[in-house]
């Protein structure tokens, strides 16, 4: 059920956009009005989380501390994994949102029950595919800023040119191409082969690595088969960028379907688990410093307690207390 | 089947295999051996806390309040409205799955609903379905699902079975910290008088007499007291205790289990003997006999109710700062709580060692010191006569409790203080220590005896990675600096590891300690013979000679 209902949702969104290009023509919806409510639906929906999570208070001072604390002046501390200082906070945060620091920490746990102990391994398989998707993804993207603007930039073309390096091809064959859906296979078949992954996997985790895999595999469709009239498609994007959309002539199929696939990806982002993008930047456990004993930190919404007091407690206890000699407050 | 009959070949045999049935259809099985009981009227009343009566997890009848519901789902909401992590936590999480084999519990039971991500989803899909468009407009395929009772109990059942060690947030790559939504869980479940006795008794004794065992301040003297005789017969010094006393330098507070418990016992001769060695300018407290905190293990105000007597009697007695001794939770609250709970302390000092001179300026606005910190500088700065040679009884390793090493990053000064106050002091491997270390399986107000079962599971892989080094190294002492560490590694590392015992490091220093005026000892302060200081005295005479 959990992998049946995203493929199969996946499948109608297909038909729907080969139907509604092929069949019935319909360019303006899935060249303009689409794209456009997906860039609103997304501008809106991101910074809406993102503001509503910034409202809310950090009432206490919780990382997650992962190395020696700044103490005494002879002990090395961990300036990045125990951060006391803003420079390594931004350190940490770099690491994590750049390289997945805490994903590279992953092993896997093994028992051996006939030599009655438990082993460890390194697991980095996780952190490689998550690695591999996110820069491959953040590379495609970079890549497609050509379709975009007029002139393109130089940085744009260069990383176009190193993503498809070492061939002859045309249209080349890019190397994030197919790492992006090298990552994907091996994410989805983690998620379908592993029984506690099957386990704990939601519909939504399926959908967001389908709908991902459905906008990479039209963009090759698009590029290598069809082999997509590229002035035409840059005459379409800054028509709908400059708000002056207009709809060439030419264009394949497959461009639309690829470009509904991208603004459902785009569309659905803010309302899905892919927040944790922002997310991350706003997680306490990893963006604070451990200076929690040298900084007092302040909760706005704490309140007084009910609170039992020395005076109460000596009450109780006095009459005890003056015999065995222990000092009181009050003799009475 | 009977926990107490399980052996542990029976124990290791651990189905990792999750059940075909869907985690959302599946509830809790309140299985012998494997919760806590729950809490009593008595403790309840006496801390004024919702829905006090008799009752228990494994029966149907939970005699919740009629408007249950809508109680928790309105305490959820509070939360979200006040809590980041916790909003962010429930919204962020990918199913990534690097956390599910991180948890101790879910590698010593494989009951996925202890994988941490699983355990999140527990509470996360109440909450995508009442407080997400998603969750409202898909219901079960948006990974959503109504609060029900069966719902409450199961949260019951695996919330007490996280001991908020936080050791599945450091792998995650957005460092969701269970130990957060284990924390609003608990908040939630109390708010419809779900608390389990073995945290509401302790934080209710606290409460009134002081400390979690209830020990009024004529025992709680009479009990220090005679524990500076035993001193006295080990080291023929006459040792002064004071307690209460106004004008001290420093207010020192332990958790309670140093001075009722054994071995914790042997770790109160150490600070005693050291405190003394040193002639510290210091001071207990009876009023605030407690530096454990079980408050935290069941909502944040009441952590800050217990917390309050640490600033109110260090103002009271007037003494310049605080030091802290041996204990896990509790450094968790002082480092990361205590200042935010119940400061600013600007009526105490900056806290400087009176024998070093040094500053601890870690600790500058909190004005509490970690008795390794303190020990540690002492140590650097010559200020201690030291017979490592006392400790040759013992080959050490050393257990990182959850909550100094990921609340507060001290990994080096106890293996720095170990390191000269043993001769065979030898770590375990890399990814069972440190900020990977492994919680002790009873963290978090669950090492109670009806828990036992799910205690010993839960310590597995701590126990796995003693038997590695004591099978390597032949080593036979686990330090650690955590009170419950030290109440129930006893019977983890018997049923686990036979042949192991557990101490505190400030056993250790006691042990090498060389006092002014001492006489010979001839036994450690467990009163074991000093044999392993003969024969290597022996040996080294030996070599001198050839």
């Amino acid at each position: 059920m959990n992998i049946l209902v995203p493929l199969l949702a996946v499948a109608i969104m297909t038909l729907f956009a080969l139907g509604g290009i092929w069949w019935f023509g319909l360019y303006s919806l899935f060249g303009i009005i689409i794209p456009y409510a997906a860039i609103a639906l997304f501008l809106f929906g991101f910074v809406y989380r993102v503001l509503k999570w910034a409202q809310v208070p950090v009432p206490f001072h919780i990382p997650t501390v992962c190395g020696q604390q700044k103490s005494l002046p002879w002990i090395k501390d961990a300036t990045i994994e125990s951060p006391s200082s803003t420079a390594g906070v931004v350190w940490r945060m770099a690491l994590e949102v750049l390289f997945f620091r805490s994903l590279l920490r992953n092993d896997k746990v093994e028992l051996r029950s006939g030599e009655k102990k438990l082993v460890y391994k390194g697991n980095k398989w996780l952190w490689l595919g998550g690695l591999v998707l996110h820069w491959s993804l953040l590379i495609i993207l970079f890549r497609h800023l050509r379709l975009f603007t007029e002139p393109v930039l130089g940085i744009v073309l260069f990383v176009r040119d190193i993503d498809s390096i070492a061939q002859n091809l045309l249209p080349a064959i890019f190397i994030t191409d197919i790492l992006v859906l090298a990552a994907l296979t091996y994410l989805f078949f983690r998620r379908v082969g592993f029984p506690q992954m099957r386990y704990i996997s939601l519909p939504a985790d399926y959908f967001a690595l389908l709908l991902i895999a459905a906008v990479a595999v039209s963009g090759v469709f698009t590029r290598l088969v069809f082999k997509v009239d590229i002035p035409a498609v840059k005459e379409l994007s800054i028509g709908v960028l400059t708000l002056q959309p207009v709809i060439p002539a030419g264009l394949n199929p497959s461009f639309y379907i690829h470009l509904f696939f991208a603004s459902a990806l785009l569309a659905y982002f803010p309302y899905s688990k892919m927040m944790h993008a922002p997310g991350v930047f706003l997680s306490p456990t990893r963006n604070l410093k451990n200076n929690s004993r040298a900084a007092r930190h302040v909760n706005p919404w704490s309140y007084p307690v009910k609170v039992h007091t020395y005076a109460e407690w000596e009450d109780e206890f006095r009459d005890k207390m003056k015999k065995v000699g222990l000092p009181v407050e009050k003799e009475e | 089947m009977s926990e107490d009959k399980l052996t542990p070949e029976e124990t290791l045999k651990i189905d990792y295999n999750p059940p075909e049935k869907d985690w959302m259809k599946s509830g809790a099985v309140f299985r012998k051996g494997t919760y806590c009981y729950g809490s009593t009227p008595k403790h309840q009343e006496l801390l004024g806390l919702p829905n006090p009566r008799n009752w228990q997890p494994n029966e149907p009848d939970w005699k919740l309040p009629e408007n249950w519901k809508q109680t928790v789902l309105d305490g959820l909401k509070t939360r979200l409205d006040r809590n980041r992590a916790f909003k962010l936590f429930l919204d962020i999480c990918v199913r990534c799955g690097a956390c599910a084999d991180k948890c101790h519990y879910f590698i010593g039971s494989g009951d996925p609903k202890n994988m941490p991500v699983l355990r999140s989803e527990l509470l996360r899909s109440v909450y995508r379905k009442n407080f997400t468009a998603g969750g409202k407009l898909f219901g079960k395929l948006g990974g959503a699902r109504d609060l029900t009772e069966d719902v409450l109990k199961e949260w019951f059942y695996y919330f007490y079975q996280c001991s908020e060690c936080r050791r599945c947030s450091v792998f995650c790559p957005y460092g969701i910290d269970t130990c957060e939504i284990t924390m609003m869980a608990r908040e939630l479940l109390d708010s419809v008088g779900c608390d389990i006795n073995w945290i509401v008794e302790p934080a209710s004794n606290s409460f009134r007499t002081g400390n979690h065992i209830g020990v009024p301040p004529h025992a709680f003297k009479s009990t220090l007291e005679s524990c500076a005789l035993e001193i006295e017969e080990l080291t023929g010094i006459e040792i002064d205790v004071p307690i209460n006393r106004k004008g001290a330098e420093i207010l020192f507070i332990a958790p309670s289990g140093d001075f009722f418990a054994m071995p914790h016992w042997f770790t109160l001769m150490g600070y005693l003997m050291l405190f003394h060695e040193i002639g510290l300018d210091y001071t207990w407290s009876a009023y605030a006999s407690e530096g454990g905190n079980f408050g935290l293990f069941h909502s944040n105000e009441m952590a800050k109710r217990l917390n309050a007597k640490i600033y109110a009697e260090a103002k009271r007695l007037g003494v310049k700062w605080v030091l802290g001794g041996e204990c896990g939770h509790m450094w968790r609250v002082i480092n990361q709580y205590m200042d935010t709970f119940n400061g600013p302390a600007d009526f105490l000092e900056e806290p400087v060692s009176p024998l070093t001179g040094t500053k601890f300026e870690n600790a500058r606005s909190t004005k509490m010191v970690h008795i390794c910190e303190f020990t540690s500088d002492l140590i650097y700065n010559n200020k201690l006569k030291l017979d490592p040679g006392r400790n040759n009884n013992w080959k050490v390793t050393f257990h990182d409790s959850c909550n100094p090493s990921r609340a507060m990053g001290l990994l080096e000064e106890p293996r720095y203080i170990l390191n000269n106050v043993c001769n065979h002091f030898y770590d375990m491997p890399d990814n069972t220590i440190r900020e990977r270390t492994f919680c002790c399986g009873s963290g978090s107000g669950l090492n109670t005896d009806e828990n036992l079962e799910m205690r010993l599971r839960g310590g597995l892989p701590r126990a796995n990675a003693v038997k590695y080094v004591h099978e390597q190294y032949d080593v036979n002492m686990l330090a650690c600096i955590c009170a419950i560490d030290k109440a129930v590694f006893p019977a983890l590392l018997d049923y686990w590891v036979p042949g192991v015992e557990t101490g505190g490091i400030h056993e250790l220093v006691g042990n090498a300690l060389v006092m002014k005026g001492e006489k010979e000892r001839t036994t450690d302060v467990r009163g074991n013979p000093l044999k392993g200081a003969v024969e290597e005295k022996e040996a080294g005479e030996e070599k001198e000679d050839v």
